[in-house]
């Protein structure tokens, strides 16, 4: 199958789409499939041989952030291009709704379309503003995929109709197989011992990745198990984080910095206890599936989507968000229970297999061959007025 | 006097240019539903034959055999009207046979039932995924077709209103279940 994806964000840029999106070729390539990605990338930036580049991505301030957006003519015949050269039986778009290379390719193709919407973001004026522009658009769409129960939700709420849930996938093996090391877990003190060690990863100046709860809930878990160190891998200011503790606490909180992916797979395979206290604007949490992959037990706040990758705490622990106590609570009581961390450790790993690449890689094929059934394949859609087409006066 | 007729031809004009792609958008629309409904067919269509084959096989037991067998068979006959409630009875009976994991353990042992066992399983995947699809673009369609311009000037021409296809398509958590 020739398969067309596009990616809205920079492909220079680290960020979940971004990883999404080349796990997913990759996997595709992998099974044999010919892929190709557009993406937007700085003109000197190395690109792996199946993405093209749709020229380089502008800042403008979007929705409250500055945002990296492809727009503009040139852009958009960069799109057309790479429709007309491609020849697709299907193309897979990304954020379709953002105002980049997305919604570009939604105006300027036909046929088989496949969107999977990854944010769930509140309804926005500029949101209600664009319907009208948008719709036209969307409805282009033949099939919608949404990451999560909760982001199919607020995409049911927003634009209407429906969508399919095929969650984000991830490489378990890869982190399963990870080499535990030994300086970053508690080497087996945590049962008897007052010791064990704690995770966080996440950038450390976003307060909705949630680093200030865990931070207000150490001296309580400190009291209660003094040998008890919480490692941090993660961008940001490391003195700011640790500015409301006493020396005493500050002493037990280790910054590892930005971690490469092998460092991260050790890093989750050593530690006694996963703690993600994300406070919001979370629609689905790989970061939990990949600590879940390394079998690391998971203490995660009840943020929907976070209930939704935990099987409703079956197979991790939740605790009421933002509250510190409730989070210093689980996780003295999980530090001090072995076995019921070596039980949410099994149930985790035999759960997250629906995660894995290859369940998530052959649903995803086949939302692409439902929609190609019936359909012809993908062409730039040359129908800009229509009145041209209908009086018999298109170019072709 | 010359100004005025020329604002009022600009004016027809682009109520003429607006017209035609509201009529364009609603061309895909049908095109997308058609495409669509074929898709949903053509798995729907899919899931009774494998059926059938397990039911013919001597895989299951007989009356499993027997249950299966009649609801696969009325869903193929079905006509038009018929048929969102046959398929659900195939739903129905599918779930009924494959309640326990013992059963779908059962077929995937026996010689040539790992493969049946499979194509099964993507089938009733694949029936919720199609019939999601479909009913979406139902949903888009029938926005746009009561739409004011599209009433008025009767842009959908003889197209016949597009209808959701409603069936229980509940898929048996013994075969759906992911590991």
């Amino acid at each position: 199958m020739r398969i067309g994806i596009v990616c809205p964000y920079s492909w220079d840029v680290p960020g979940g789409v971004q990883f999404h999106i080349r796990d997913l070729a990759e996997h595709l390539i992998g099974l044999g499939h010919a892929v190709s990605v557009l993406a937007p990338a700085e003109d000197d930036t190395p690109l792996p041989p199946y993405v093209v580049s749709a020229g380089r991505a502008v800042p403008v301030p979007y929705n409250g952030s500055v945002a990296r957006l492809n727009f503009g003519f040139l852009s958009a015949a960069r799109v057309r291009r790479w429709l007309h050269d491609g020849r697709f039986d299907v193309i897979h778009i990304h954020e379709p709704t953002s105002p980049s290379l997305g919604l570009l390719s939604c105006w300027a193709a036909q046929g088989p379309i496949v969107a999977t919407f990854h944010t769930s973001n509140p309804r926005s004026r500029a949101m209600i503003a664009a319907y009208p522009i948008l719709q036209p658009a969307l409805e282009k769409i033949s099939a919608r995929i949404a990451v999560s129960e909760y982001a199919r939700r607020t995409l049911v709420e927003h634009l209407g109709g429906d969508a399919v849930v095929i969650p984000n996938g991830v490489d378990v093996d890869f982190f399963a197989r990870a080499e535990p090391k030994a300086e970053w877990g508690s080497g087996g003190t945590a049962g008897e011992a007052e010791g064990g060690t704690l995770g966080f990863i996440g950038r450390i100046d976003e307060p909705r990745k949630g680093l200030p709860v865990l931070m207000k809930a150490l001296p309580r878990i400190l009291e209660a198990r003094p040998g008890t160190r919480l490692l941090v891998a993660g961008r940001g200011d490391q003195e700011e984080a640790v500015e409301s503790l006493p020396g005493s606490v500050r002493a037990r909180v280790e910054f590892l910095g930005t971690v490469s992916d092998e460092d991260k797979a050790r890093l989750l395979r050593s530690v006694d206890l996963y703690v993600a206290p994300n406070t919001g604007g979370e629609s689905f949490g790989i970061i939990l599936v990949e600590a879940l992959s390394a079998g690391a037990p998971v203490l995660a706040s009840d943020l929907d989507a976070f209930a939704q990758v935990l099987d409703q705490g079956a197979a991790g622990e939740l605790f009421a968000n933002e509250d510190a106590g409730a989070l210093a609570d689980a996780a003295i009581r999980l530090l001090g229970s072995p076995s019921r961390r070596a039980a949410l450790s099994a149930r985790g790993s035999a759960h997250v297999r629906r995660f894995d690449w290859s369940t998530v890689g052959s649903d995803i094929l086949a939302v692409y061959e439902t929609v190609t059934d019936g359909a012809a394949s993908v062409a730039a859609d040359e129908r800009p007025g229509g009145l041209m087409a209908r009086f018999g006066l298109a170019r072709d | 006097m010359t100004a005025t007729l020329i604002w009022i031809l600009v004016a027809l004009v682009a109520v003429g240019l607006y017209l035609s792609w509201t009529a364009g958008r609603l061309d895909r629309l049908h095109a997308r539903i058609d495409a669509a409904r074929a898709a949903l067919d053509a798995q729907l269509l899919r899931r009774a034959s494998v059926t059938q084959e397990l039911a013919t096989s001597g895989l299951l037991d007989p009356a499993a055999s027997i249950v299966l067998y009649e609801a696969a068979h009325a869903a193929r006959q079905a006509d038009e009207e018929h048929r969102e409630v046959a398929e659900s009875e195939l739903s129905q009976a599918l779930r009924a046979v494959f309640g326990e994991p013992v059963q779908v353990e059962a077929v995937r042992e026996a010689p040539g039932g790992e493969s049946a066992a499979g194509e099964l399983a993507a089938a009733v995947r694949r029936v919720p995924m199609a019939r999601r699809f479909h009913n979406d673009a139902v949903r888009a369609a029938r926005a746009l077709r009561r739409h004011r311009t599209v009433r008025w000037f009767r842009l959908a021409g003889h197209a016949p209103f597009p209808l959701a296809f409603e069936m229980d398509d509940e898929p048996p958590p013994a075969l759906a279940d992911r590991p």
